[in-house]
């Protein structure tokens, strides 16, 4: 069986300054796997060279070609568009993905003709993981995608990523939060922070070769 | 790219979209340039092509910082850049909107803003043509200065610091054409050298911006 994604030895920087180094593991199809830390110990940069918008330092990424749907702390939703027309801009996006069978599992149908701007934080989530089901991608790269939702919505996304991964799909997951997945493995990434003053053997970027 | 083309423009005619805020403009200041002048018929029909083409150019600008500002504020750029999409391809497809709702709409008014000028008869045409040739030149520039100035607070200014100067090759023939045309002169010289930097940008910009973004998404 091949990975859907996997690291190896990576190293990862923000703003020039290396954050995570040596972060390896493997993610198989049907398996999540969830990062934990404390803030600002790098998740979300690690998400976003993983998402490939964020050159790497040093290491490897593998995975299939257009295979992950990134969600971060922003929803990419526009104020002045319905739900279901933000909704069926991003499946256009990706290739036509059911936009009323993610309005339904989403628990949004009944929200479908609001414009966005009208929604409420914790709605505006759902739409935005709503965005996830429409992409039709298998590896979803998730930035903390509880933020601002209710018990009864958070248990409804780990049963829409239940299913996911039920398909062969996988899932990255930077949170605090208990998603009631006990069956998705966890990463501690505190023993990857990279240790200031260690001589590295390639500069993290312009700014620290620059110094 | 077609259904990111329609959000743009259906963004635009929605409420706040600011469609038609770049004719008003250009209304504005055709209008005040006679009260600055003086009416005298003869002055104004002499710097009428400068002043429409001056006019165009700043209306543009106008709405130029929408063209990612917002998509960046909401992070539909940062999932249009996980996309399949080429970011190339987004900021064509940007700019192409982006001409749609100020460039195309300023070429086809532009007669009416000609004749509160005192432009003369022979030059509207070439006025109208003019415009339809260098604006999407203008909205590839501009889409370029805003793919630089990007996740900037306040980059609005600086987005027209940048932007200004490389109008001038634009403005100069846009102009030009319009003031031989009213002098019934040739054109054919000056509107092919707009269509030339028109297609230069064209066939640049879309990679250098989408560099642009690329750096700033870090």
């Amino acid at each position: 069986m091949t990975a859907l994604l996997s690291v190896r030895d990576l190293s990862v920087a923000r703003g020039g300054l290396r954050v995570l180094e040596g972060v390896t593991f493997d993610l198989q199809p049907g398996r999540a796997l969830i990062l934990r830390g404390p803030n600002g110990l790098g998740k979300t940069t690690l998400l976003r060279c993983l998402a490939g918008l964020q050159p790497v330092v040093s290491g490897r990424i593998g995975m299939p070609a257009e295979s992950h749907a990134y969600a971060g702390h922003a929803d990419g939703l526009k104020p002045a568009l319905t739900v279901a027309e933000n909704l069926r801009f991003w499946a256009q996006v990706f290739g036509g993905g059911a936009v009323d069978a993610a309005l339904d599992r989403m628990n949004l149908r009944a929200l479908a003709a609001r414009p966005a701007h009208m929604l409420s934080a914790g709605q505006k989530r759902r739409l935005g993981l709503a965005r996830l089901l429409v992409t039709g991608r298998a590896l979803w790269l998730l930035d903390e995608p509880t933020v601002s939702l209710d018990s009864a919505s958070v248990a409804l996304f780990a049963d829409v990523l239940r299913s996911h991964l039920g398909q062969g799909g996988g899932a990255v997951i930077a949170t605090h939060i208990d998603l009631g997945l006990p069956e998705a493995e966890e990463l501690d990434l505190s023993p990857f922070r990279a240790i200031p003053g260690r001589p590295a053997d390639k500069p993290a970027g312009f700014n620290e070769a620059f110094a | 790219m077609i259904a990111l083309l329609i959000r743009d423009l259906r963004l635009a005619v929605r409420a706040g979209g600011g469609f038609g805020l770049a004719l008003a403009f250009f209304l504005i200041t055709c209008t005040l340039v006679p009260f600055g002048v003086g009416p005298e018929g003869g002055t104004l029909s002499r710097i009428a092509p400068g002043i429409l083409w001056v006019g165009a150019l700043l209306s543009c600008l106008l709405s130029l910082d929408r063209i990612f500002a917002l998509d960046h504020e909401d992070g539909s750029l940062d999932l249009l850049a996980t996309s399949p999409l080429p970011l190339e391809g987004v900021v064509a497809i940007k700019a192409l909107a982006h001409w749609l709702v100020t460039g195309l709409p300023l070429a086809l008014a532009a007669p009416i803003f000609g004749l509160l000028l005192h432009l003369p008869g022979p030059a509207y045409v070439t006025l109208v043509l003019s415009l339809l040739i260098g604006t999407p030149a203008l909205s590839m520039l501009g889409a370029f200065g805003a793919a630089v100035t990007v996740g900037l607070r306040r980059g609005g200014l600086l987005l027209s610091l940048l932007v200004l100067p490389l109008y001038i090759p634009t403005l100069i023939f846009g102009a030009e054409a319009v003031r031989r045309s009213a002098a019934a002169a040739e054109t054919t010289t000056p509107l092919v050298l707009l269509a030339a930097i028109t297609l230069f940008t064209l066939a640049l910009v879309p990679f250098a911006a989408a560099a642009a973004l690329r750096v700033n998404l870090r």
